[in-house]
């Protein structure tokens, strides 16, 4: 585990959560030092995504507790936790497509933050910035391209002015020069300050970006460690990894 | 080649206004894997839509086991043999995964592939059977998406991302099954975003850029770089 | 007791009122069609039943043998023809086309029939009735309220046990990736719209056994899909407590009968506006 002595942006502890008589998260604990990056592995329906409805509040946890920054959010709504500093992308991007890039992430900054649509414009603009979708502004969300979708989910979630921000499974469906692009900026994101915990099967780009790998099966953390110990854990490859290397 | 078991002659097709593809030429020989590749946005999807007839072509525009078909309509696809594993998922909602499997059963042909033989296949769906579709993870709705495929017993399978959202051991499951899904009889059209796999494993390899082929013929033929300067084009 | 009596007529009034929204609910579960003609198509279903009747002096529940398939036969035949055309992202072209549909109908039924009120006689179950302890129950409101549930029963069998019904499923779930799978989704939709006239067919029948009608009369027979479109048990429920609140009001006063209806479809509306048992999404 990391040192208790760095200040953590992330502590859950003993977080459970059950659909009637099936445990979907046992006993998970984790936590993510700040400005850090942790990676979330796992085979599928391990309970990854919803690990992270628990943590955004999404999904109510059965019992464990959760602090953000040191503050216990464990009662909080999603919404709360939103406004205090938890922002997230969806594996699968839905933008409104009626919208423009521009009034998408404006809805995410205005909100997210509790500001007025006035106030919020300039979060909303550096937002698209720093995701290079500022040419795209005035563009309808619907018929961007996969990538800018992406970029998309990212400018929304950074609009919020997120300290912790959750990626789920955003490599997917990128091409090797899209992907680079991808990582790039999830590595400036977090040369902004923002810590970051990111779900993802494209191991090659994750690796790029995170300190720590945590591993998921069937609910429980099999593992948890820098990425080359975890990359070389048998028990990771027989359940995840398969016999070759993903790297 | 022998008589290819699907190929696409001079194919355009668009939406609405917009033309997608421009000339696309294509053949897929029986018993082979067809890499296709391309940036997003490239016209991979859109290439197998109108193959379906899910957009309208010319009626010689996609031959079919040496006969055109172009002017068939989509719901003709699956009897005759042609199946796809669409791009994200797409399963019904209303429907549990056993009943996913079961319309695509009675839609398609008669043959070894069963319902019984795709739960063989993902062992982690069959404890699923009755749940909603929706209710799985984005990677064990994959899994029931290409078992959709695989239960109608179909000639050519067009696997549109086989990839996404699944653990790295179960691409691998998956891209193993193939030689033996391709041995069984059947061919396959392959998007897929990892060069270095797409080289390894299929016979040919078309490169779309901007709805034009800018690159085909046997993988062994190209090199990584090769590939990759086709995404961007020249 | 005078209310224990009026709650059971009431229940069982809900009965009709779900053989009325059935075959709208129904078609909106599948095809998110509004049929603004419905209520016009079931007063279809009752001339078409007097004609038979006439035609062939059979008793009128004997006529369904008749009237189904051929009002089942018109709706594939609409549908096919003109409704598939409608379907489409936006709800409104449907709308236009039925409202149009019912203004064909209801002048084409006035120049056939003028605006005499018919009723079609059914016999000495118009007015027997059951005794239920200190209740007396009458048996035409029994068995349309028997038809109405062995009718939804069918239904839900239809669409959740066979393959038909997984078909119906698909096509509405995502009708582009239902033909990929080798579902003829035109076909499933007049399929769909058959069905839907088949139980028009039948509340047109009991309509038509039950109380007077004219040409004119298919509007008001609109207002009872709100149990729930798409959601059959949801029909028969939104039935049932439309069918309580009028007998309730009844009890009050007979204009009380008809404002109780409305003021319970009011405060459903504002309460649980997608209706008491909304399809889960």
């Amino acid at each position: 585990m990391t040192p208790d002595s760095a200040p953590q942006a992330l502590t859950a502890t003993g977080l459970n959560k059950s659909y009637g008589a099936i445990a979907v998260t046992r006993d998970v604990s984790l936590s993510v030092p700040e400005g850090g990056a942790l990676g979330i592995i796992g085979p599928n329906g391990a309970g990854k995504t919803t690990l992270f409805n628990l943590i955004t509040g999404t999904v109510p946890a059965g019992t464990g507790q959760i602090t953000l920054f040191g503050q216990d959010i464990t009662r909080m709504d999603a919404r709360q936790r939103c406004l205090a500093g938890i922002a997230r992308s969806f594996q699968v991007p839905q933008p409104f497509s009626g919208l423009t890039t521009f009034e998408n992430v404006l809805i995410a900054a205005a909100f997210g933050r509790g500001l007025s649509e006035k106030a919020a414009r300039p979060h909303a603009r550096a937002a698209l910035e720093m995701t290079g979708l500022a040419p795209k502004a005035d563009v309808l969300a619907g018929t961007l391209t996969l990538l800018d979708r992406k970029r998309l989910e990212l400018a929304r979630a950074l609009a919020t002015g997120p300290r912790l921000l959750l990626l789920d499974e955003i490599a997917g469906g990128m091409t090797e020069a899209e992907c680079v692009t991808l990582v790039e900026l999830i590595r400036d994101i977090r040369g902004s300050g923002v810590t970051i915990v990111w779900i993802e099967h494209v191991l090659h780009a994750l690796l790029k970006v995170v300190d720590r790998i945590l591993v998921l099966d069937f609910g429980k953390v099999i593992a948890e460690g820098p990425p080359d110990t975890i990359l070389s854990d048998p028990h990771v490859t027989s359940v995840y990894l398969g016999p070759e290397e993903a790297a | 080649m022998s008589d290819p078991i699907l190929s696409v002659h001079g194919l355009n097709a668009g939406y609405g206004d917009f033309q997608a593809l421009f000339g696309i030429d294509l053949a897929l020989a029986e018993g082979s894997l067809l890499g296709l590749v391309g940036a997003n946005g490239a016209g991979k999807s859109t290439l197998f839509k109108a193959i379906l007839g899910l957009l309208p072509r010319g009626r010689e525009a996609v031959t079919f086991a040496g006969q055109p078909i172009g002017h068939l309509r989509p719901e003709a696809m699956l009897r005759l043999g042609l199946a796809l594993v669409p791009e994200g998922r797409r399963l019904f909602r209303s429907l549990s995964v056993e009943e996913n499997l079961q319309l695509a059963a009675q839609g398609g042909r008669r043959g070894d592939w069963t319902v019984e033989r795709v739960f063989d296949l993902f062992p982690a769906l069959r404890e699923k059977r009755h749940s909603p579709s929706q209710s799985l993870s984005g990677g064990q709705q994959q899994m029931v998406s290409i078992g959709r495929a695989l239960v109608a017993n179909p000639r050519v399978i067009l696997f549109d991302e086989v990839s996404l959202g699944l653990a790295p051991i179960i691409v691998n499951d998956v891209y193993a099954a193939l030689p033996a899904i391709l041995q069984s009889g059947i061919s396959a059209i392959v998007v897929e975003q990892d060069i270095e796999r797409v080289r390894r494993m299929a016979d040919t390899l078309v490169c779309l850029n901007e709805g034009r082929v800018v690159l085909a013929g046997p993988s062994a033929d190209f090199t990584k770089a090769q590939i990759t300067h086709a995404y961007f084009g020249g | 007791m005078a209310y224990v009596d009026a709650v059971v007529q009431g229940i069982l009034l809900g009965g009709l009122y779900a053989l009325f929204a059935t075959g709208l609910s129904l078609i909106f579960g599948v095809m998110r069609l509004v049929n603004i003609a419905h209520g016009d198509f079931i007063v279809l279903g009752a001339y078409l039943a007097l004609v038979v009747v006439q035609a062939t002096g059979l008793h009128p529940f004997a006529s369904l043998i008749l009237v189904v398939p051929l009002m089942a036969g018109i709706g594939y035949a609409i549908q096919r023809g003109l409704l598939n055309r409608t379907l489409g992202p936006n709800l409104l072209p449907p709308i236009l086309v039925t409202f149009g549909l019912a203004v064909v109908i209801q002048n084409g039924l006035l120049t056939l029939f003028s605006t005499d009120t018919r009723r079609l006689a059914a016999g000495p179950i118009e007015t027997a009735s059951l005794s239920l302890g200190p209740i007396s129950v009458g048996w035409l409101p029994l068995a349309t309220f028997a038809v109405a549930v062995v009718l939804i029963l069918g239904l839900e069998l239809l669409f959740y046990r066979t393959a038909m019904g997984r078909a119906f499923r698909a096509t509405t779930d995502d009708a582009e990736m239902a033909r990929a799978m080798g579902v003829n989704t035109r076909h499933v939709h007049a399929l769909a719209m058959a069905l839907s006239f088949a139980v028009i067919a039948i509340a047109g029948v009991f309509l038509a056994a039950r109380s007077n009608f004219d040409p004119f009369s298919g509007p008001a027979r609109l207002i009872f899909g709100f149990g729930g479109l798409g959601s059959l048990w949801g029909t028969l429920a939104g039935g049932v407590v439309l069918g309580v609140a009028q007998a309730l009001g009844a009890q009050i006063s007979p204009q009380f009968q008809i404002l109780a209806g409305h003021l319970v479809f009011f405060l459903i509306l504002a309460v649980r506006p997608r209706g008491l048992f909304p399809r889960m999404e």
